[in-house]
């Protein structure tokens, strides 16, 4: 057969891992007309103005050629700046950071620079579709520890514990989550450090929508105790600037991990896109105003939505962060696959199943609320319609 | 004006049309205390009234004109530039007065439907009263963007339909 004939060509470690979920949504939801989306994990906004047209005044100055691989040193400096500021972390411009293409190649570089083949990454769920697979294609085992709804998704403690192997290596986190939209506290993250501590491991803290949090100060994990030292901060432009198809990211760490990502990611990257660093350093020099006013227009949707879906018996936890929600939909007796796939057929909105984001996401849907109050409302109708004839049928 | 009467007027200033059902749920508010800061910020002149922002080229040849002038007056003893501020903008053909810094006084924005309608209120009504030193007129030929609005029809979403 074709297929068997190609495979073998393929190596082990891409055929353990399994297309994104996301993907038949997509191709589903692409081919119908009229759909609302709530699947978009992006912000609705365009980049703001001035670091659009910055990068614009970077390409007619003729700022085309590659930049030093780690990115514009004037880059690093300012990203070093607003660290500080901001979360109240401290790196060296000159030797702790990495600028990226995007959060995503700074995750897989962190990966491949601490992960020995068979060891393993304890990777929190439900998270981000990408984790799990950048662990096996770094040839590391990705472990999972689930967290549920009963703990508003919260990380337990005890259950790192329990995965805890010799073989641990790193755990990544992401506060806040996607899909679950949740927090971690200073105290959460207190206690798992002492637990990360206990065991030796490192933390790949990806803290991409830490920009996006509603109720309470951020805390920023290597800020927590000595927790620095054994932190890689991952981060970028993408959510809070509403830059996402610039490709943009960073990496922050201890100087020996980051100068061995830093090999990794100047042998297959080179560097970051120019034009994307000339608009990032834009956007943290004039761009905070805006990322106030995109926060402030989240949080108000997060209102209306959370209520919404409170309203027709979908129970939902108030997410802290992002711009997610990520209701139960138990009460159905539907599967999350079951229930997005037939609330796209029926009503023509689309929501992902919370399955593709790891097995204790099953039971849940994920709505982005990154849509205009028009369109949020009108898809809240029609969920609450789908629900309706659901019961009476 | 707190902070929760602030968030409100941002709202319907973006968006008159707004239920208050709506801005309750998006404020984390009932709608009776939306209710009730809209009637006492109605009351206190804050909100003066409600319109839309309309591209009279679309759909209509009733095209309207408008023009902005110039106007450079002589102040009057005791009451300023308010007195002949107030002449002219009672005419009801006088969308807008701005008191202006700089090289002329105010700022005068006129609605007509034609070129001529607009000469016409310029040189008989607004160039003859007393205060009024000159006039410079400016006809917009084009709008733009208009009280933060765009008129353009490529602002729609350019998002993928779904992703992680």
């Amino acid at each position: 057969m074709i297929t068997e004939q190609r495979s073998k060509y393929l190596s082990d470690s891409v055929q353990s891992i399994q297309p994104s979920g996301i993907r038949r949504f997509f191709d589903l939801a692409s081919s119908m007309e009229n759909v609302i989306s709530l699947g978009v994990g992006e912000p609705d906004f365009v980049t703001p103005w001035n670091v659009i047209e910055a990068s614009y005044h970077s390409l007619e100055q003729g700022y085309t050629a590659y930049t030093a691989n780690a990115g514009l040193l004037e880059l690093r400096k300012e990203i070093s700046r607003y660290m500080r500021r901001r979360f109240g972390v401290t790196y060296s411009a000159e030797n702790e950071m990495v600028v990226t293409v995007g959060a995503s190649q700074a995750i897989d570089i962190a990966l491949r620079a601490v992960v020995n083949p068979g060891e393993e990454v304890i990777v929190v769920e439900p998270s981000f579709v990408s984790y799990a697979p950048t662990v096996t294609l770094a040839g590391g085992v990705p472990v999972q520890v689930q967290t549920y709804s009963e703990n508003d998704f919260k990380l337990q403690p005890e259950h790192i514990e329990e995965a805890v192997t010799e073989k641990t290596k790193a755990i990544l986190l992401c506060s806040p989550n996607n899909p679950t939209g949740t927090v971690l506290s200073k105290t959460d993250l207190q206690k798992i450090a002492e637990v990360v501590e206990k065991h030796d491991l490192l933390v790949i803290s990806d803290e991409i929508y830490a920009e996006l949090t509603y109720d309470e100060p951020y805390t920023s994990f290597p800020s927590v105790g000595k927790m620095k030292e054994r932190t890689i901060l991952i981060s970028g432009f993408s959510k809070a600037f509403a830059m996402t198809g610039w490709r943009l990211g960073f990496a922050c760490g201890p100087k020996d991990v980051l100068q061995a990502m830093l090999k990794i990611h100047q042998y297959t990257m080179m560097c970051a896109p120019t034009m994307a660093q000339h608009a990032a350093l834009d956007a943290l020099v004039n761009g905070q105003k805006d990322v106030i006013r995109m926060k402030e227009s989240y949080r108000q949707r997060r209102s209306l939505v959370t209520h919404a879906l409170e309203e027709m018996g979908l129970s939902c936890h108030t997410p802290g962060g992002a711009f997610y929600v990520f209701p139960s939909i138990k009460n159905t007796g539907l599967s999350s696959e079951e229930f997005a796939e037939q609330l796209l057929m029926k009503e023509q909105v689309a929501v992902v199943p919370g399955s593709v984001f790891g097995e204790s996401g099953e039971g849940h849907i994920r709505c982005s609320y990154a849509t205009s109050i028009a369109k949020l409302e009108e898809a809240m109708k029609r969920i609450k319609r789908f629900i309706e004839n659901r019961e009476t049928a | 004006m707190d902070s929760k009467e602030r968030e409100l007027l941002q709202l319907i200033e973006k968006n008159g049309r707004l239920e208050n059902s709506t801005i309750a749920r998006l404020m984390g508010i009932s709608e009776d205390e939306t209710e009730q800061m809209i009637e006492k910020l109605e009351k206190e002149k804050v909100i003066l009234g409600y319109s839309a922002i309309i591209n009279w080229t679309k759909g209509t040849d009733e095209g309207a004109v408008t023009a902005m002038i110039d106007v450079k007056v002589t102040p009057k003893r005791g009451v300023g530039f308010d007195k002949v501020a107030e002449r002219i903008y009672r005419f009801p053909e006088v969308k807008a007065v701005y008191l202006m810094s700089g090289v002329y006084d105010l700022s005068v924005s006129i609605e007509g439907k034609n070129m001529a309608e607009v000469g016409r209120f310029v040189s008989e009504k607004l160039s003859t009263i007393d205060s009024v030193i000159s006039t410079t007129t400016h006809f917009i030929l084009k709008k733009y963007k208009h009280d933060g609005l765009v008129f353009s029809e490529n602002e729609e979403d350019k998002r993928i339909v779904v992703s992680p």
